[in-house]
């Protein structure tokens, strides 16, 4: 099980990666929220894979997962979803303002490059 | 006056010109001068116990662990610049109000000047090395401010560079001296560090801390080779010239070799290296001066030479070497700051420096020329002006000095010093006012106003009380010179006065004084053989450095900050990864601790259907919808796996989130091309699928390293699970968490997502009011429009929904404390069930329903956390500090009422507000011309009476 999670982790970031280093918007957006996902995970697997012990007290029940983790990661993915918002409105207002949604600098526009006039 | 007082008056007060500049220059410069008169006073309350001998102390610690104390202290020697930099600094404020032009901002002037006065009272009354090097950093960035006042000269922008950059680079290793310092002594209190001599001496870190201590000095005091930075700072405005450049600033570096003094000199390091800066710095500065034109220059390397005499002074260790550096001190910065304003005068009144173009002054501007003459001559040394007394003291200790075995050496530099210094005071006298009168004078000189004259009047006052009875400054002195010393050495029992009789010194001044005047009589010679010779210019020099150092930045830097975010985003992830490479191979893998738990059939299905949505994804992103679609399956599957390991919230969160998101994506992907283009090279693909395999392995073996092995320290979860209940009053530990145990980085977190959709909205507000607005209105749709945008069925299900939703929104919000759930988890789920109406009845007709605008919800959810934050302290808590009680009300059972509900409401609504603000802001953007904004919910509505659609 152990491994089957690492690897989801490693998939994700991997993919993450890939679609972060594409060079239009939308698949880096896309490509961010991939690694997004990778890092919730991975911080919560940082409290150890538990099944069927949720961090919700009982009477007699003395097992419960570490409810840390959760706490953190969960106002991760609500913060994420706000960063995801804003970086898709900055992207969408690149694009809006200039009909272009490269990420990076198109060299066409200016070939002389480097010193300021 | 309380010492804090002092040092923040001039802070305080540098608000308060940029202010009354509506008010009038006089009243800028009135504020100005009471601010500084305050501090002064302040200052001189003290003086019966520094007269007393005793220490005034202030101390607060502000961050002990570090050592890093706000401690003042307040002893003969710290008195003595403090006064000189207040006392001098009224003067210049009356000065500076006449001598600043009608075009020039007084505001700004004067808020930079009180600044460096601030910072500078700080420097020479902190008890604690670190805060010192605070104030010393700030007078490098006022005096850059000051030099550069006059923003519009190419002169005063290079000048203030040069001098940021050297003082700047001095303070810095002079952090590094000054930690080291610290270090051996255990303390940055500078009365500690005074007490352990012998200490500092004999570690072997004493030579390193020196040095750099001493750059830190010699920049600031533009001691050479570091001197070229001072004249360059002379396109500032003459009263900053007189009061940084002569007679504050760059006597820090004195103030701090005096002030380290007792620890630091006395050794044959401390000997050669300040001895000898001073005696190269005293004579190139006193022969470059001869041969300067420009008045401010002639007086800028003038001021070079004489700071090196006073390092000179302290470098030869003896404490009648500290008395008669203490004493030259405040002579020099009487004469020379007359100086300085004088030559503003000629300079305003004559509009021109150039010493070329003056002579004959002295019937046009008589009060001027006895200012200054009378100054000059002090600086020249003639006898019953304060400057021969000082001078007298140095060419004594200039005898008693043998530097590199050589007994000679040091006295007749001394002397050629001297006599060079003489020689520039007389072509001052002689070539400014001496002479015939001239008709080409670019303005026509006359005597200004005494709000010039008396300043530098006051001064000269001074230089001539001291000259003529130096027995009454001679007490001061002493007690200056006695905290110059601390335990190394006794006060010298020596006497300040005229006559000593036929000794070496009077010889040695003769000979200047009379070697001055010779070389005058051939100085037109001497200025050809000057001119003929070949010197280095130190501008020229400091700018190719610069440029080299620039250079080799840019070749270092620009082919890996080269404009590209993808490339940037490459160098990190290969950066991060080796780096975890490093420390993976370097570090020691223990064994492993746990026993990997057993998967069965429906988690490796999970699994696969996770790998395969994320291999999709890949392989199809350039369709956006369908790739939209694909990420949906990730983070469902991403939620169940959540649910599966024992995170049910995390689980609900996930899913909520998910859908807010993917509405967010769809609401984007309306304006954006729906496909992606191919454009990358292959080879480009497969490095980039390179980095990502190197990436994701990394993360692999990192996560299946940890989870099979358990925490190093044992996780600080228990006292959370034992406490939830008993402390917090809820059995889901996650939520306590959240709004109890870490409430504070809750509260700081639903802030942050209020200010994103606070960003969101304000952007949208940008595009809407550019010419993005008329392309969004004319947009023609790229794809067929549904004919029916408002579907009935679609219509009527979410408002059959929306009570159910809002239930279980109610619900979940309400159990979150005891059960799965929560003010972040309700936020969502409410949320969406508002988006839904958006949805099926479009923007117009559900923001005219919206009763409260979603910033004010914000606010109100932001509101309502903080203040259950601050009502804690009512009862005496700390910030945040849940209660909680149980109540029955028959019927009902039991329940819990906790102020953690009133903080998660709180959340609720913050995080109701920035979703909503955010989708509604995406969903602004997607109104166009061609949409019609229906009033009915309905585009079809059988029961609605008009036969037609309005506008159809």
């Amino acid at each position: 099980m152990e491994l089957l999670v690492s690897s989801a982790i490693g998939v994700l970031t991997a993919g993450g990666i890939y679609l972060m280093l594409r060079l239009r918007t939308f698949p880096v957006i896309l490509g961010i929220s991939l690694l997004t996902y990778a890092v919730n995970v991975f911080l919560f697997a940082s409290g150890r894979l538990t099944v069927g012990a949720p961090p919700i007290l009982r009477d007699g029940v003395e097992v419960y997962t570490d409810p840390l983790p959760q706490a953190l990661v969960l106002t991760a993915i609500v913060i994420s979803f706000g960063m995801t918002a804003v970086v898709v409105m900055i992207g969408l207002g690149a694009y809006l303002g200039s009909n272009d949604d490269h990420v990076d600098d198109q060299p066409t526009s200016d070939d002389t490059s480097g010193g300021a006039a | 006056m309380s010492l804090f007082i002092i040092v923040a008056l001039p802070f305080l007060g540098a608000l308060l010109p940029g202010l009354m500049n509506s008010a009038g220059r006089a009243a800028c410069a009135g504020v100005t001068f009471t601010v500084s008169l305050l501090a002064f006073v302040g200052l001189l309350t003290n003086l019966p116990s520094v007269i007393a001998g005793e220490v005034v102390t202030a101390r607060v610690d502000w961050m002990p662990h570090l050592g890093l104390n706000f401690t003042l202290m307040l002893d003969g020697l710290g008195f003595f610049f403090a006064l000189l930099i207040l006392g001098i600094g009224l003067l210049i404020i009356t000065y500076a109000r006449h001598y600043l032009s009608r075009k020039d901002n007084m505001g700004e002037f004067f808020t930079y000047l009180l600044l460096f006065q601030g910072a500078m009272v700080g420097i020479v009354l902190s008890d604690n090395i670190l805060l010192l090097l605070i104030f010393w950093e700030l007078t490098s960035l006022s005096s850059f401010l000051l030099i550069g006042y006059w923003k519009h000269l190419p002169e005063g922008r290079q000048g203030a560079r040069m001098a940021l950059t050297v003082t700047g680079m001095g303070g810095l290793a002079m952090i590094g001296g000054m930690l080291i310092l610290g270090q051996i002594v255990g303390s940055y209190d500078l009365s500690v560090i005074l007490q352990n001599r012998a200490l500092i001496q004999a570690d072997p870190l004493y030579v390193p801390a020196l040095i750099l201590i001493l750059l830190g000095c010699f920049t600031k005091s533009a001691q050479f080779p570091f001197h070229f930075w001072l004249p360059h700072a002379m396109a500032a405005p003459t009263p900053v010239s007189a009061y940084l450049h002569s007679a504050t600033m760059v006597k820090a570096g004195i103030f701090l070799m005096a002030r380290m003094w007792p620890v630091l000199s006395g050794t044959p390091e401390w000997f050669m290296i300040v001895t000898t800066a001073g005696l190269v710095t005293m004579v190139l500065g006193a022969v470059i001066a001869l041969f300067k034109h420009d008045l401010k220059a002639l007086l800028a390397f003038s001021t070079v030479s004489h700071l090196g005499l006073i390092t000179m002074l302290l470098g030869t260790g003896t404490a009648f070497g500290a008395m008669a550096a203490v004493f030259h001190i405040l002579n020099h910065a009487t004469f020379k700051a007359a100086l300085f304003m004088s030559a503003g005068i000629i300079d305003h009144e004559a509009h021109t420096r150039d010493i070329r173009r003056l002579g004959g002054l002295r019937k046009l501007m008589p009060v001027t020329f006895g200012v200054a003459t009378l100054a000059a001559l002090s600086m020249a040394g003639i006898p019953l002006l304060n400057g021969f007394l000082s001078k007298e003291m140095m060419l004594e200790e200039a005898g008693h000095t043998v530097l590199f075995g050589m007994p000679l050496l040091v006295p007749v530099m001394a002397t050629v010093g001297s006599l060079f210094s003489a020689a520039y005071c007389f072509r001052l006298i002689g070539h400014v006012f001496l002479g015939p009168v001239r008709d080409d004078y670019p303005a026509t000189p006359h005597d200004p106003g005494p709000g010039l004259w008396m300043p530098p009047g006051i001064l000269v006052v001074l230089v001539v009380v001291i000259g003529v009875a130096p027995f009454m400054a001679e007490p001061f002195v002493k007690i200056v010179t006695a905290s110059v010393l601390g335990e190394a050495a006794d006060v010298p029992k020596n006497y300040i006065k005229i006559w000593h009789g036929l000794v070496p010194a009077l010889y040695m001044s003769i000979v200047a004084v009379v070697g001055g005047l010779l070389l005058m009589m051939v100085f037109n010679p001497a200025l050809r053989l000057w001119d003929a010779a070949p010197r280095p210019e130190a501008k020229r020099i400091f700018e190719a450095i610069v440029e080299t150092a620039a250079a080799v930045a840019r070749t270092l830097i620009l082919p890996l900050h080269n404009g590209s975010f993808t490339r940037y985003a490459a160098i990190g992830t290969v950066a991060i990864v080796g780096a975890g490479l490093h420390a993976w191979s370097t570090g020691q893998v223990g064994a492993p601790t746990r026993e990997a738990q057993p998967a069965d059939l429906v988690q490796i299905a999970g699994w696969l259907m996770l790998v395969a949505a994320t291999g999709g994804l890949v392989l199809m992103h350039r369709n956006r919808l369908l790739s939209l679609i694909l990420i949906g399956i990730v983070g469902l599957m991403v939620s169940v796996g959540f649910v599966f390991f024992s995170a049910p919230d995390l689980a609900m969160t996930q899913f909520t989130v998910e859908v807010v998101t993917i509405i967010l994506l769809l609401l984007a992907l309306n304006f954006l091309p729906k496909t992606t283009p191919v454009e990358s090279t292959m080879l480009r693909r497969i490095r980039d699928a390179g980095i990502a395999i190197a990436g994701g392995l990394a993360t692999f073996a990192l996560a299946h390293h940890y989870l099979l092995r358990d925490a190093i320290a044992a996780p600080i979860s228990e006292f959370h699970l034992a406490n939830s209940y008993k402390g917090g009053g809820g059995t889901n530990v996650v939520n306590v968490i959240l709004v109890d145990f870490r409430g504070f980085d809750t509260y700081g977190e639903i802030i942050v997502l209020g200010i994103a959709a606070l960003l969101i909205y304000a952007l949208t507000e940008t595009l809407l009011s550019s010419n993005v607005r008329a392309r969004l209105l004319n947009r023609q749709p790229d794809q067929p429009r549904a004919g029916n945008q408002h579907p009935m069925m679609m219509v009527v299900l979410t408002r059959v929904i929306m009570p159910i939703v809002l239930l279980v929104g109610f619900y979940i919000f309400l159990r979150g404390h005891n059960e799965p759930g929560g003010g972040f988890i309700a936020g969502l789920i409410v949320s969406i069930a508002v988006v839904m109406q958006y949805m099926a009845s479009g923007f117009g007709w559900a923001s005219d329903r919206l009763r409260y605008p979603y910033h004010g919800v914000i606010g109100a959810g932001v509101l309502i956390a903080g203040m259950t934050g601050i009502g804690s302290w009512f009862v005496g808590k700390p910030f945040l500090t849940s209660d909680f009680t149980y109540v029955r009300i028959p019927p009902f059972e039991k329940f819990e009422l906790a102020t953690a509900a009133l903080f998660d409401l709180g959340v609720f609504l913050a995080v109701v507000g920035a979703v909503m603000l955010s989708l509604e802001s995406f969903s602004r953007l997607a109104r166009t011309a061609h949409t019609e904004e229906s009033d009915h919910p309905m585009d079809i509505d059988p029961s609605r009476d008009e036969p037609e659609r309005e506008g159809a």
